[in-house]
């Protein structure tokens, strides 16, 4: 994450790198605890990620109208003060609308707020751009981790239970994986994830250094 | 991670006036926020409380029409408040003429993750525990959540033997979790081969209960007959 | 159901249910730090040490907003509590080793979003936890950190020199190897009779 000094324009790469470019999870590597601690199931993965892109958009926006008054010195803390707020506000609204889901989370939805990828945004975007700017990269990041969080869910329900947001889709005689959702199915899917898009960018390079030399040596 | 933080510089002054102003005004914000969110869900958060238990009760008095809670006490019943304790509520179901069906009651104990909970019901006309339901657990997927589905398992707890002690204070026989294939009594239960730390937990929370709640009920059978009429 | 023993919360923490391995929490530093058994062995203390000071706040912290009913403001209180336990050690390894404080660079202030640290206030929380259960458990779940972290410090020293394909290099190969680990680790289920 490139730390930006002065403002700089809305486009539509404000919002899309957040989702491919800087995926938080698969490019940064942040936020990896709930990534690997709510997917075993695609249910749970959604509700997190919308949990978490709600406490992102919110604490950052509050960040950024704030962002000329805050003191260097005290910045971290006010920063964890806002995030905190609105992680408690989510855990309130989470328990008012499904006892399950909140069951489920358990004492992740506490934990959104030492999420990494809330305060680095906050430190590396929000105090430094405009409330607009901020809000659509905020939701730009958020839906990038939700997705981060559903290739994982999707693939640990899919393989560890057979069946997808409740409902069955594979067939009965499929033994389902039970190990993809252990601890250790969590580990072992998200490193599967990474090398396939290690592996995918390796390729890439590979190609445009061939085309380079294609080009250097003429045909 | 990228979060960069800096290095305090002690030279530098720093303005004391707007620092203590912000983090002021963030508290302020902060405060306002939380405090309104808190008590706006309130109502909700006790609603969907209030449903969740009664659906646990209702799956184990299904014939039960009317569920009323109550606390019970060393020296009587009384109806249970908000600020009863709760491993002492009980749930009596009674039937549409009024007549007790079932008392469903809480249990918990310890099983590889966290702790398991269990919603059972006692039936005083038998003196035993006559079902029993996993309400909220978090074992090993695949392996202690077999408790759930196996049909052996749950046959433990048509006609689990609760009988009080001859001198009224505490079960006559403590409910115990026993290896798999090795039941013999009316109050041991057959644990899963495979789930033994889940099963035992099970009955380690069923016979804490009702070790505390069952002689209660016994004494004050009369009290909670009345009350359903 | 605050009825274990000492013993148990420890084992507990330490092993069975593994806070890195089993709980997922602390797997940012997990997978930042754990490259050199040193930088490994000094993380895992530091971090313990402020696991220790948060639960005993947390655990003081908790019993006056319950005292006074403002249960909601309890998360905002114990962030802040870590955030300054956090400086209190940075100010304290900066005085007495300043070798440790370089070596350890920008890891250390980020021990304030170290899940693991949060998540030992919230969890002895919401277990009821008294005072000595939570000092036991705040131990145990620091020593099973550091426990994970040397593991798997060890393992990465040894494959750095070793013919892993270059597109396993990274974050990849490690949570393969948490994976393994964390399987590992199940094998001691059981331990200490389920708290018996």
């Amino acid at each position: 994450m490139g730390l930006v000094n002065k403002e700089e324009p809305l486009t539509l790469d404000t919002f899309v790198r957040g989702i491919w470019r800087e995926n938080p999870v698969f490019v940064t590597l942040l936020g990896m605890c709930p990534t690997l601690a709510v997917t075993n199931s695609a249910i749970n993965a959604i509700s997190m990620g919308l949990a978490t892109v709600f406490v992102l958009l919110c604490s950052n926006v509050l960040v950024s109208m704030l962002r000329k008054a805050i003191p260097k010195q005290v910045r971290i803390a006010a920063y964890i003060v806002v995030i905190a707020s609105f992680v408690t506000v989510v855990d309130y609204a989470i328990q008012a609308i499904s006892l399950e889901v909140y069951e489920a989370l358990g004492a992740f939805i506490q934990l959104i707020v030492v999420n990494c990828i809330i305060l680095g945004r906050a430190e590396a975007y929000a105090s430094r751009q405009t409330v607009l700017n901020t809000a659509v990269n905020s939701v730009g990041t958020g839906i990038g981790f939700t997705l981060a969080l559903l290739c994982l869910g999707v693939v640990r329900e899919v393989l560890g239970a057979g069946t997808l947001f409740g409902m069955r889709i594979l067939p009965e005689q499929f033994q389902p994986w039970v190990l993809m959702l252990l601890p250790a199915g969590g580990f072992f899917v998200l490193a599967g994830w990474l090398l396939l898009i290690d592996w995918m960018n390796i390729r890439r390079e590979r190609r445009a250094l061939e085309r380079q030399g294609a080009t250097v040596h003429g045909h | 991670m990228s979060a960069e933080l800096p290095v305090q510089a002690p030279a530098q002054a720093v303005p004391f006036l707007p620092m203590i102003r912000t983090l002021g005004l963030v508290s302020l914000i902060s405060g306002f926020a939380v405090t309104l969110a808190y008590q706006w869900t309130k109502p909700y958060v006790d609603e969907n409380q209030r449903v969740t238990t009664e659906r646990a009760v209702r799956a184990v008095l299904p014939t039960a029409t009317v569920q009323k809670a109550f606390v019970l006490r060393d020296d009587g019943v009384a109806p249970a408040t908000a600020d009863s304790p709760a491993e002492d509520v009980v749930y009596v179901g009674f039937d549409a003429a009024g007549r007790i069906v079932g008392i469903a009651a809480r249990g918990a104990a310890r099983g590889y993750a966290d702790l398991v909970h269990v919603m059972f019901s006692y039936d005083p006309a038998c003196e035993c525990i006559n079902a029993l339901k996993v309400t909220k657990m978090n074992e090993t997927p695949g392996l202690g959540d077999a408790v759930l589905k196996d049909p052996d398992f749950k046959r433990n707890f048509d006609a689990l033997d609760a009988r009080v002690s001859t001198d009224g204070t505490a079960l006559a026989n403590r409910i115990v979790t026993v290896k798999h294939g090795t039941k013999r009594e009316a109050w041991q239960i057959d644990a899963i081969s495979g789930s033994t730390v889940t099963s035992k937990a099970i009955g380690r929370g069923l016979n804490q209960s009702a070790q505390r709640l069952v002689p209660r009920i016994r004494r004050h059978l009369a009290a909670l007959e009345s009350a359903g009429r | 159901m605050a009825t274990e023993s000492l013993g148990f919360i420890f084992l507990n923490a330490l092993l069975i249910n593994n806070f890195v391995l089993a709980m997922f929490l602390g797997i940012c530093p997990f997978l930042g730090v754990s490259a050199k058994k040193d930088t490994a062995l000094n993380m895992g203390l530091a971090t313990t040490f402020v696991m220790f000071v948060s639960s005993m706040c947390a655990y003081a912290l908790n019993w006056a907003l319950v005292s006074l009913g403002i249960e909601f403001l309890r998360l905002i209180s114990y962030i802040v509590v870590i955030a300054s336990a956090v400086q209190l050690v940075e100010m304290i390894i900066k005085k007495y080793s300043p070798a440790l404080f370089r070596a350890l660079g920008i890891y250390l202030p980020l021990i304030t979003t170290n899940c693991a640290v949060l998540g030992i206030a919230v969890f002895q929380t919401a277990k009821s936890y008294d005072l000595a259960q939570s000092a036991v458990y705040s131990i145990g779940a620091g020593a099973g950190f550091t426990l994970a972290l040397m593991l798997m410090a060890g393992l990465r020293e040894k494959l750095a020199l070793a013919d892993v394909p270059s597109v396993a290099r990274g974050a990849g190969m490690t949570l393969m190897l948490a994976g393994l680990l964390s399987l590992a680790f199940m094998g001691f289920a059981g331990l200490g009779g389920g708290g018996d």
